[in-house]
């Protein structure tokens, strides 16, 4: 049954150092004070997975938190590199980060599988592609009604899943909607999930389809306005694009990556006072 | 007359032509989804655009700077979830047209988005597949828009992520691809289609004011032209000011750096 913690809390009680971890959102809903939070509590040696990379994985990759990844497009959408997810594979720094690449339409259905407590996934795909060659846990089997030839690839089963969803209520039941990623099946498919929510209310009030996590499969819920920020929460407030094109700068060299995360989340103690230290500055970058 | 264009331009414009109104199009984000967009807001009012973030018939009114852009889900006719849009209506047959842009390509439209240099020790390590392995292989057609240059245009892709014809001739459907695979490569310089019988990409048309010596200077491979070479139209007063109406609007929704 989910606990209402704080997100301090949340992370302490559910994240360990060599877990696997997934943090989804697919461009929206991505939980980026909850990767704060793991990296302000120097979570080391995580197996982490997630669709698509983006800056809290940059951050937490440079920040020495991962041993592993695994994933299927690294970048910073409408912008360019991930600079310290290139410099880790590029370069080993801070240390190197093994790798496992797969495609998307794999991973969710990776998710899936775990959800549904399979070993692995099923999907037409792969076929002719170089990452065959490199991740020797794409394999083929063969349709027993069809003898079609189709991919068979491990289900994805998290240690912990944490998402961002814009509601929970008293209990802990969660309501998230718009773009839903693979989410709901990350948080199926994890041993633990930890929510971030913009806000706690008295009654759902969701209609009989929309997308609820009932509170029992739920470990932590914590409440943090903005906590997708810079990515968005439908219905609450959009993407920030300035700080992704803000944020190309910031990573691209180690020193000032590292003084960036020091000031803005090492000395903070939590995503508000992370927020306000972003004030008087874009973003906490001294613009030209 | 048209106003003078850029090649960025009659590249968009070439490659939203080839888009037909009413084809159902997963769209890939940068260059492929201004070109889509275009031709919805001009020939392919009907196109029905589908973004990997689940979108289904988005209509965006300023283009998405991500794949998984507010306006994308607003703007759609539903959203669904990542395995569905991938396993019911990509995997489930019901995409006739895909549209994808990449790092490099060789001669017979195998793409690369994973890494320049060694896979281990990369010079560059880009993105990755994302969708693009599975869209290029069960997508009916796939279409595919990318600036040419030498660097590129390769001999030999540092990495097959997704699939065109593999080593051309029937070995495409020997490996027993679901989709047609590439019909048209759309670049700023001109446009090849696959050989029928090769699958070679051929060059068809050349955008108004390209010498032959300058496309083959920004091609890794010995350059084979269709029997009947056309010259692209120029892109037309309505094209030119539909796209630069998009952009604006978009600079003016996304603000300034």
């Amino acid at each position: 049954m989910a606990r209402i913690v704080s997100l301090r809390e949340a992370i302490a009680e559910n994240v360990h150092d060599g877990d696997s971890l997934a943090l989804e959102g697919f461009t929206h809903l991505i939980p980026c004070a909850a990767g704060h939070e793991v990296i302000r509590q120097r979570r080391r040696n995580l197996a982490l997975v997630r669709m698509t990379p983006d800056i809290i994985y940059d951050q937490m990759i440079g920040m020495g938190c991962a041993a592993r990844l695994t994933f299927s497009w690294g970048g910073n959408p409408g912008v360019g590199s991930l600079h310290r997810f290139r410099d880790a594979i590029e370069n080993d720094w801070p240390h190197p980060l093994e790798i496992e690449e797969r495609s998307h339409a794999d991973i969710a259905s990776a998710y899936v599988a775990g959800a549904a407590n399979l070993p692995f996934s099923v999907l037409r795909g792969y076929t002719g592609s170089d990452l065959l060659k490199y991740n020797e846990r794409i394999r083929f089997i063969t349709c027993p009604f069809t003898e079609e030839r189709l991919a068979a690839t491990p289900s994805i089963r998290p240690d912990v899943t944490i998402i961002h969803a814009q509601k929970a209520d008293h209990d802990g039941n969660v309501l998230l909607w718009g773009i839903l990623g693979v989410q709901k099946e990350a948080a199926l498919a994890a041993k633990r999930v930890v929510v971030t929510v913009e806000e706690i209310v008295a009654e759902l009030a969701a209609p009989p389809n929309a997308c609820v996590l009932p509170a029992w499969v739920v470990s932590a819920v914590a409440v943090v306005p903005g906590g997708a920020f810079p990515s968005y929460a439908l219905g609450y407030y959009e993407r920030d694009n300035r700080f992704y094109k803000a944020w190309d700068g910031i990573a691209r060299d180690r020193d000032t990556f590292r003084q960036w995360m020091q000031r803005h989340i090492m000395q903070t103690v939590d995503f508000a006072e992370f927020r306000r230290t972003l004030g008087g500055y874009a973003h906490g970058v001294q613009r030209a | 007359m048209p106003d003078s264009y850029t090649t960025s331009e009659m590249m968009t414009v070439a490659a939203a032509r080839r888009l037909r109104d009413g084809a159902v199009c997963f769209v890939g984000i940068g260059l492929p989804s201004t070109a889509a967009n275009l031709a919805r807001l001009s020939h392919a009012p009907h196109a029905v655009l589908i973004y990997e973030s689940g979108t289904i018939g988005a209509k965006p009114s300023v283009l998405p700077l991500s794949i998984g852009d507010g306006e994308l889900a607003r703007s759609a006719d539903t959203v669904v979830s990542t395995p569905e849009v991938f396993r019911y209506y990509l995997q489930g047959g019901r995409i006739d047209v895909g549209f994808l842009g990449a790092a490099q390509i060789d001669r017979f439209a195998n793409i690369n988005t994973t890494v320049i240099g060694s896979y281990r020790k990369p010079k560059a390590r880009l993105p990755g597949a994302g969708g693009a392995p599975e869209i290029a292989a069960l997508a009916g057609e796939v279409l595919i828009i990318m600036p040419q240059s030498a660097r590129s245009f390769v001999k030999q892709l540092d990495f097959v992520t997704s699939v065109g014809f593999l080593d051309g001739g029937d070995a495409r459907a020997r490996a027993g691809l679901p989709g047609k695979g590439p019909v048209a490569v759309i670049t700023d310089l001109c446009i090849f289609e696959p050989d029928p019988v090769t699958r070679e990409l051929t060059v068809v048309s050349i955008h108004p004011g390209v010498e032959r010596a300058t496309l083959e200077a920004a091609t890794g491979w010995p350059v084979r032209y269709f029997s009947r070479v056309s010259t692209t139209d120029m892109p037309n007063t309505r094209e030119l000011s539909t796209l630069r109406d998009l952009i604006q609007r978009t600079a003016t929704a996304h603000g300034p750096d």
